[in-house]
């Protein structure tokens, strides 16, 4: 089977993203965000995003169009993410893509948001086999070459913390564990709020922490206690550190002290990123699976990639980590794992399926 | 010809012609499932009106008022399903359409004629769910010759008992709580529309509604 032309479509949370993949050549990825309509909100209001999606819809789909140089008609196949994420949301990108199906008689896939950050990893430049690189990125270079069975992967963004056994991308995917309260990256705006600084967290906790000390204060790492590991080995935490930065930051202004604030972002920062890698490298080794994906918009990171790639080398365990813009949500990573579903001879979804916020990682495609 | 769609309150899909009228039509009441059904009543309605999608003229889509997640479904399908066919989108208010059946309907039965035809002026509240208990409503005060529909007031959002004071000369409308919007009226009267060269709704949504939310007020203490 030559390798199909299809086109994603993802609208799980504040960004509408629009792909265009042929086989594994990524062809276009054009990313609209309604960030900056949360900003003063400090954080992503739902009614707010299903709306930009909308608006956006059109404009990125012909951009995407543009950008890959191909009309619909040459389409093979169309792929929309199905779930997780905010049910309102979903159904923007899930009424386009019936529609544009029909209207194209198309094959339409529905597929899982988090299953398609995997996917991202197959993804190669249109030139030879080398990693993508369509935007430029500092992050460190995926490695080459097809990604390798089994693998853990650790997905972290504002949404989810997730940590993934990959037996197989199209076939067999298993939930090892997930946070059970507040995502990484809720974590990181929500400390941010209370730090003064502004929303999205993340690149300013980064900023914030640059020259100061990660050691300076203990943080707690959540669910690292024996007692935490036999029920919630593979499980994440982080409403009791962000509730610990909290406390230590009140108890500072209480009795008139300055705020250390780089020493703050610096070691919650590294609580953070210490309890996510432990977690994923304990998988690596209790699984005997010596490889480790990360994915989703918390990779940006600098100081989750720095210490992941130390770690890893530490233990001789592989790093894979896809280009920023494919980590952070888009639909190129959606239209990846709709082709490899076509590569793998999977039949299109019926036109029944709705938005399933809570989907499992189990269920890869509708 | 028109493939016409519109959720402003349950799933409507329908394929309407100007001279051969309603073609085809598959609606769900349902108020929470226009995703999953919006799709199949679409194919229900191409198959069913055996009608080709390169021979539609356009896609007719109500614009609401309406709950939002839903409203934005058939919007966002038909918006959709035009740039894949390379169509022209066009836009009626979805409390039009339903004053439009009521003033085609009154007209058939005062002259025995099913088009339609002749100024009605008689006044028409429209009314439809808005949840939260409170109803979305648009004021006419009749029609014209075509039976094509005089809003004079609306599309607004109220509490009920807030009505009378917010319609002028609530008194004298005859009130129609509509607990449905036909896709097929939202077609006829597109084709009425575009055949009399009137206006089409604009292209922002009729949410009507604010997201709800409020800013931030800073992070709360944890410690006492």
């Amino acid at each position: 089977m030559t390798a199909p032309l299809v086109l994603g479509i993802e609208t799980s949370c504040d960004e509408t993203g629009i792909g265009i993949v042929r086989g594994d050549t990524l062809l276009a990825n054009v990313i609209a965000s309604s960030m900056d309509e949360h900003a003063r909100y400090g954080g992503v209001v739902p009614e707010i995003a299903a709306r930009a999606h909308l608006e956006a819809f059109q404009p990125a789909l012909a951009a995407a169009l543009a950008e890959a140089g191909v009309t619909l008609e040459e389409l093979d196949a169309i792929a929309v993410t199905s779930g997780p994420g905010l049910s309102g949301a979903l159904m923007v990108g899930i009424a386009a893509a019936k529609a544009l199906a029909i209207s194209l008689d198309k094959p339409l896939y529905a597929v899982n948001h988090l299953v398609g950050h995997v996917g991202a990893d197959v993804l190669r430049s249109p030139v030879g086999d080398a990693p993508v690189t369509l935007q430029p990125s500092a992050l460190p270079v995926a490695t080459s070459g097809p990604l390798e069975y089994p693998t853990i992967a650790l997905l972290v963004s504002g949404g989810h913390t997730s940590l993934l056994l990959v037996r197989d991308l199209v076939s067999d995917v298993e939930l090892l564990g997930e946070t059970i309260d507040d995502a990484a990256g809720e974590a990181f705006d929500k400390v941010a709020r209370l730090l003064g600084l502004p929303y999205p967290g993340g690149p300013e906790i980064d900023r914030a922490a640059a020259g100061g000390d990660p050691n300076a204060i203990r943080f707690p790492r959540g669910l690292s206690l024996p007692k935490d590991l036999e029920k919630h080995r593979y499980d994440f935490s982080f409403s009791g550190l962000k509730t610990a930065v909290a406390r230590h930051v009140e108890r500072l202004r209480d009795a008139g002290e300055d705020v250390p604030t780089p020493d703050i972002a610096a070691s919650f920062r590294e609580a953070v990123v210490d309890v996510l890698l432990r977690k994923a490298l304990a998988a690596c080794g209790d699984l005997g699976v010596p490889r480790l994906l990360l994915g989703g918009g918390v990779v940006a990171n600098a100081r989750l990639r720095q210490v992941a790639t130390e770690r890893c080398a530490e233990e001789g365990i592989e790093l894979r980590i896809p280009p920023l813009s494919l980590c952070t949500d888009n639909g190129a990573m959606i239209a990846a794992l709709g082709s490899q579903l076509i590569l793998a001879g999977h039949a299109p979804s019926g036109m029944d399926f709705g938005a399933d916020s809570t989907m499992p990682v189990t269920e890869i495609q509708v | 010809m028109l493939l016409a769609i519109d959720t402003s309150a349950g799933t409507s899909v329908a394929v309407v012609d100007r001279d051969r009228g309603v073609l085809a039509e598959r609606s769900v009441e349902d108020t929470r499932r226009h995703a999953e059904v919006i799709g199949t009543l679409i194919l229900e309605c191409l198959e069913a009106s055996s009608v080709a999608v390169e021979t539609l003229s356009g896609i007719a889509v109500g614009m609401g008022p309406g709950p939002f997640t839903g409203l934005r479904v058939g919007i966002a399908a038909a918006n959709a399903f035009a740039f894949g066919a390379g169509k022209p989108v066009v836009r009626v208010v979805s409390h039009d359409a339903v004053a439009y059946a009521h003033y085609v309907a009154a007209a058939a039965s005062a002259s025995g004629i099913v088009t339609g035809g002749g100024a009605d002026a008689t006044p028409l509240l429209v009314t439809t769910d808005a949840r939260r208990h409170e109803r979305y409503w648009s004021a006419y005060s009749g029609a014209d010759e075509f039976a094509l529909p005089i809003r004079v007031q609306g599309p607004g959002l109220q509490r009920p008992d807030e009505l009378p004071e917010v319609v002028t000369g609530y008194d004298g409308y005859q009130r129609w709580d509509a607990d449905w919007v036909s896709a097929a009226s939202v077609g006829l009267l597109a084709e009425s529309l575009y055949l009399h060269r009137r206006a089409f709704a604009g292209a922002e949504p009729l949410y009507l509604r604010s997201p709800d939310v409020t800013p931030s007020s800073g992070p709360r203490r944890v410690t006492a």
